[in-house]
């Protein structure tokens, strides 16, 4: 049914479709509105297909390798090389596919909603290229198998999602919210080139599998992975260097930071994938876990207590997308504090990892959705201003079933998928580390606590003189809440079946430094 | 704020010039030192030596800045297109099929030591020709965007 071309070109046909609609679209848009839609719809759809095709490929039939500009797509290895993969490669394996299926999705849900949310701005051509070319950003950085392309990605990224963040001006503050973000990823980014060269400088390497074959774990690698960690753990959000995410999360228009939030998680993929597979057990695992375990906690500390007094509800949100961020650092760095001690490992460790890894995806899910309902709120009613908001819930009934889901997901209450990830990374940490497990249940209670009174202030109580013609917002934005709100509850309700299948062959492939090397390095010769 | 009529006709003499001289780095990147960004950085330098001899306004008027960011665009997409003539030729994505094919820039590179063959290396400087066509444009709307600040005051 499916050509074979497709499938197995899929790991550079899904950077293609968005890279080249990304420049058609503002042709097209000259043309005619409605044809720039057609495109960025169309090829969004397209991308979010050929992602799914892969990621559902790489869980049948293991790692794929896809080599650029090689005789044939599998050769890693050229046989006139000496055993040295030279070339650009994407490296997908089943971690790599549970972030490709969290873009498909969350990029197809926010293109169906901005088409709509964004209809009525200027600067639609640039906008929608600058989109289409974070989401190849985040594709490319999820799937690269080369530490430098990596980087290429995160740039692509990064200056994407500058440009976005300063789309509504604002006044100007939208742009300092965005020169912010930048200046930040500029440094960070610069901080992860500072460590590529040293890995290229001490290994003769770019490719992450030979780096890892031949990890030593110098003090010069030491310096390199305190960089690494430094620059995507800030990237990602945790806790002592989080400051930009409110303003740039609060800034962008809601579709952009429901696609920013998957943007972090790429980072924080960026960041495991680091420390067990370029690593793994030749670092201090204990060390370094604890280190992630201290940032995860304090980022779930801070980032709650930060929320409960914002009057911004999309401030508020970042502040808890901070917050559950640090859910996903505890869950894998508890796993990486016991990994080499294979009883333990079993006991506990692949569980707080697959909690940490099913969180990612949960979080992305209904973080994006919550904050898609904030955009159908400004939409309509034109404030983020908590104070002003009041009695919604009579006009908008659908934003605010969303706003329900959305809010009792990323509490934590049952049966809806933030219960089910945050129940296993409660046990498994349990087990570790009582103190911690028993921190998390609280800021589990506080965030519930704040969204109680977030829906109170939105949707309760008389409806507002001022707000007595407000209307639901259109379909298509919708539709876009839908698909996320739909899978919030499709996973909440068989969370063993997500976890069997997408989440435990994740986890694995990140423990499993070995599986990575081979695939790459065993693969051609 | 229009300069003197010796450095605007010293501009003009110069402009091609260095047109030329940027296409040459462009054109010769797979044989010579620099490339498509370096040439295209060159050939963007020619615009910034007229913008500043003549003024925002003048430049403005004679070419659109939906000009330059259109070729931007094409650039890219000239850029992709070169790396999915691999896949139509059912190699991966970036494959040099056109390498010693005996079609465009396919000629075999003569082994030894030799002064370079423009007509060798297959779609890499099709590649340094998208790239040094999307820098030119993209550095060349950058600039009159920062130019148009001048505008208004002085002369």
């Amino acid at each position: 049914m499916i050509p074979p071309f497709v499938i197995e070109n899929s790991p550079a046909l899904m950077v293609i479709v968005p890279f080249v609609a990304a420049f058609i679209a503002p042709f097209s848009g000259r043309v005619a509105p409605a044809l720039r839609a057609l495109v960025v719809g169309g090829a969004m759809a397209i991308t979010s297909a050929i992602t799914l095709l892969l990621a559902s490929d790489v869980y049948a039939h293991g790692t794929r390798l896809y080599v650029f500009g090689a005789q044939a797509a599998t050769l890693a290895v050229p046989p006139d090389s000496g055993g040295i993969p030279v070339r650009i490669m994407f490296t997908v394996d089943p971690m790599s596919a549970l972030m490709l299926v969290i873009t498909a999705i969350s990029a197809f849900a926010v293109v169906l909603y901005s088409l709509t949310s964004e209809r009525h701005h200027s600067g639609l051509g640039s906008y929608y290229t600058l989109f289409l070319l974070m989401v190849t950003g985040i594709l490319g950085m999820v799937s690269t198998g080369d530490i430098f392309n990596f980087f290429v990605f995160l740039e692509i990224l990064s200056i994407a999602s500058a440009g976005l963040i300063a789309f509504r001006i604002d006044g100007g503050v939208a742009v300092e919210a965005a020169i912010k973000y930048f200046v930040l990823s500029t440094i960070g980014a610069l901080a992860i080139l500072f460590a590529i060269g040293i890995y290229y400088g001490e290994y003769n390497a770019l490719n992450m599998a030979l780096i890892a074959q031949r990890m030593q774990f110098t003090l010069l690698d030491q310096l390199a992975l305190v960089l690494i960690i430094a620059a995507l753990a800030m990237k990602c959000g945790a806790v002592p260097m989080h400051f930009w995410t409110p303003d740039a999360y609060s800034m962008a228009p809601s579709s952009i930071t429901a696609l920013l939030v998957v943007a972090s998680q790429a980072s924080l993929y960026g960041l495991f994938r680091t420390v067990f597979s370029l690593y793994n057990i030749a670092l201090n695992a204990a060390c370094v876990g604890w280190l992630i375990i201290i940032l995860g906690v304090l980022s779930m500390v801070v980032g709650v207590t930060m929320a409960i007094p914002q009057k911004n509800v999309k401030r508020l949100m970042a502040y808890h997308a901070i917050s559950q961020t640090g859910y996903m650092l505890l869950g894998v760095g508890v796993g990486l504090a016991v990994l080499g001690n294979q009883p333990l490992l079993d006991a506990f460790g692949y569980m707080a990892m697959e909690g940490g890894i099913f969180h990612i995806i949960n979080h992305a899910m209904y973080k994006g959705l919550l904050f898609l309902t904030a955009g159908a709120i400004f939409f309509r009613i034109g404030t983020y201003d908590l104070n002003k908001m009041g009695g919604l819930g009579h006009s908008m009934k659908w934003t605010m079933i969303f706003f329900i889901i959305g809010a009792l997901a990323i509490a934590g209450i049952p049966p809806f998928n933030g219960f089910a990830s945050k129940l296993m990374i409660y046990e498994s940490v349990f087990a570790f580390n009582p103190v911690l497990s028993v921190i998390a249940m609280v800021v589990s209670i506080l965030t519930l606590a704040s969204f109680v009174k977030v829906f109170h202030s939105i949707f309760m109580g008389p409806v507002l003189p001022e707000y007595k013609d407000v209307r639901e917002v259109p379909r298509p934005m919708l539709a876009g809440m839908g698909i996320l709100a739909l899978v919030v509850i499709l996973f909440g309700i068989f969370p063993s079946l997500v976890v069997e299948t997408l989440v435990a062959p994740a986890a694995h492939a990140l423990a499993d430094q070995g599986m990575y090397i081979a695939a790459v390095i065993g693969g051609g010769v | 704020m229009r300069m003197s009529k010796i450095v605007r006709t010293g501009a003009c003499i110069l402009y091609p010039l260095i047109i030329v001289f940027g296409l040459y780095v462009v054109v010769h990147g797979h044989l010579t030192p620099g490339g498509g960004f370096q040439g295209g950085a060159v050939i963007a330098t020619a615009a910034a030596l007229v913008l500043v001899a003549f003024s925002h306004a003048d430049i403005a008027g004679m070419v659109r800045k939906i000009v330059f960011s259109a070729q931007e665009s094409l650039g890219l997409l000239l850029f992709i297109g070169a790396g999915i003539l691999g896949l139509l030729a059912g190699a991966p994505f970036f494959a040099n099929i056109l390498a010693n094919s005996g079609l465009l820039f396919g000629l075999a590179v003569p082994p030894g030591s030799n002064p370079g063959d423009l007509n060798t290396a297959g779609v890499i400087p099709i590649m340094n020709i998208a790239v040094g066509v999307e820098v030119w444009g993209g550095l060349a709307i950058i600039l009159m965007y920062l130019f148009s600040a001048t505008g208004g005051e002085g002369a």
